[in-house]
């Protein structure tokens, strides 16, 4: 398979247009060898990817980066890590040096908590660890995590990161983290 | 006609289009069923019922399965793409769909080729795909809550994972961050930012704020920004101005949530039933 093949033939999952990339991110590896093994795998999997040089704000990592469907990162780097070759670093193509939130709102109902990361919020009852709402969030995963997550408790819940595909269920995956440390005793 | 297009959380749900119809607690698109909790039939359901407290007709639904792998979305938007064109909606309200850009420029353009472009309003995914695109100011409102707001503000983050934190810690400025949204060019024409407080704004700044009654429940209900959008989609579709329909939208949907004595467990369902009373008060208020 070629290193730096284009996608051709069947139509491919995230597939890019030529009207920007403000949609795809950069994965970084940390040898050449790494990247071909990934570039093997995603494209078994369909995904249109591209291998191509880093751009001068990524520091660190071999001389080739995979380009891929940002949105999607939450679903490839779960697949990118169940084939044991995660990647360094993941940064959005048009703004490499941006990093995902870390800023946490907080906010307590007195029965509930609320945890709030990003654009995504996860609401508990405290007495339980039920998970009573999931809300916020954009993309098509968020109504199918909320559906999967409500009613469950922090400890038997599907984890986002073990269901969600996205970069909103990457956000919920982060509230769900930040809530278990809330709720830990 | 308002048209309201989005996906719903089951993998293997065929793409289906017609008048949306509300029975029980479902609603109903041809001879499919689905429940409301939250979303893109949350949207639906509140559009309804504010269409049938108007006394409007119900609005046209476009709806298709995705879990977020994007295959249901990709399939919406093409199928958009090749029907809108011969389609005479005047309101356009697109919902949950996976953010692509290349999808949404050919969708822009397939908009264009309408006799009359619709007023176009945006939510969820396909807000964040609109302003990724660059191309927020070809919108006519969008309906952000104050974290996607802050999303707007940040002119390099491509979705609300990676807003900077520098903004984030902004949220208490509501005004800086519209502000910041139009300097960028990443606004529609109008915002109506849902939250503590809920406020309309413009290129000019907040031209109104909604802050009763208070609920603080409600920020943690998931599909309260839903029905939102749903009850303003279907007041601009009964006549109103957009900011008409955004300060009534704002105070019902408040006093919907209000009349459903909400806790954080509360689900929308429970706030939806109570539009059509809250709608009807603030309506004979205005007379």
């Amino acid at each position: 398979m070629s290193l730096f093949g284009f996608f051709k033939g069947k139509p491919k999952r995230g597939t890019s247009g030529d009207n920007g990339n403000a949609d795809r991110g950069i994965m970084v590896f940390e040898n050449t060898s790494e990247v071909i093994q990934a570039e093997n795998a995603l494209k078994r999997e369909g995904w249109e990817i591209r291998v191509m040089g880093p751009p001068p704000e990524i520091q660190s990592g071999c001389d080739l980066i995979i380009e891929f469907p940002l949105i999607e990162e939450l679903n490839i780097l779960r697949m990118l890590e169940n084939e044991g070759m995660p990647p360094l670093e993941i940064v959005p193509v048009t703004s490499p040096l941006l990093q995902p939130v870390d800023l946490f709102h907080i906010k307590d109902f007195g029965e509930y908590l609320m945890v709030r990361a990003a654009n995504m919020k996860l609401t508990v009852e405290k007495a339980t660890g039920n998970i009573v709402n999931v809300s916020g969030g954009g993309c098509p995963d968020v109504p199918f995590l909320a559906c999967e997550m409500v009613g469950h408790t922090l400890a038997d819940a599907p984890s986002p990161r073990e269901i969600g595909h996205t970069l909103c269920g990457y956000a919920l995956q982060l509230a769900f983290e930040e809530m278990q440390r809330q709720c830990s005793p | 006609m308002l048209a309201i297009a989005g996906t719903v959380p089951s993998e293997g749900f065929p793409l289906i289009d017609g008048e949306i119809i509300l029975e029980d607690n479902h609603i109903r698109i041809c001879d499919e069923y689905i429940s409301i909790n939250r979303g893109t039939p949350a949207l639906m359901a509140a559009a309804i019922k504010t269409a049938e407290t108007l006394g409007q007709p119900a609005p046209f639904g476009y709806l298709i399965g995705d879990i977020g792998l994007g295959k249901g979305s990709r399939r919406l938007y093409k199928y958009l793409t090749d029907h809108l064109p011969q389609s005479d909606f005047q309101i356009l309200t697109f919902h949950y769909l996976q953010p692509i850009v290349h999808w949404h420029e050919r969708l822009q353009q397939a908009l264009h080729e309408m006799k009359k472009l619709p007023i176009l309003i945006a939510d969820a995914g396909f807000m964040y795909v609109a302003k990724m695109s660059g191309q927020a100011p070809m919108y006519d409102l969008f309906t952000p809550d104050i974290g996607e707001l802050a999303f707007l503000a940040d002119e390099k983050a491509p979705h609300p994972f990676y807003t900077r934190g520098f903004i984030l810690h902004d949220e208490n400025r509501v005004s800086d961050l519209i502000a910041r949204a139009y300097t960028h060019n990443n606004a529609a024409r109008f915002l109506l930012v849902k939250g503590k407080q809920d406020y309309l704004a413009s290129r000019q700044g907040i031209l109104e704020t909604v802050d009763s009654p208070v609920e603080e429940a409600l920020e943690a209900i998931g599909g309260t920004g839903d029905t939102l959008t749903g009850i303003v989609s279907a007041l601009i579709d009964s006549g109103m101005s957009i900011p008409e329909a955004a300060v009534v939208a704002m105070k019902a949907n408040r006093l919907a949530g209000f009349y459903a004595k909400p806790t954080p467990a509360t689900q929308v369902m429970e706030i939806i039933q109570h539009i059509p009373k809250a709608l009807s008060k603030i309506l004979e208020k205005r007379v």
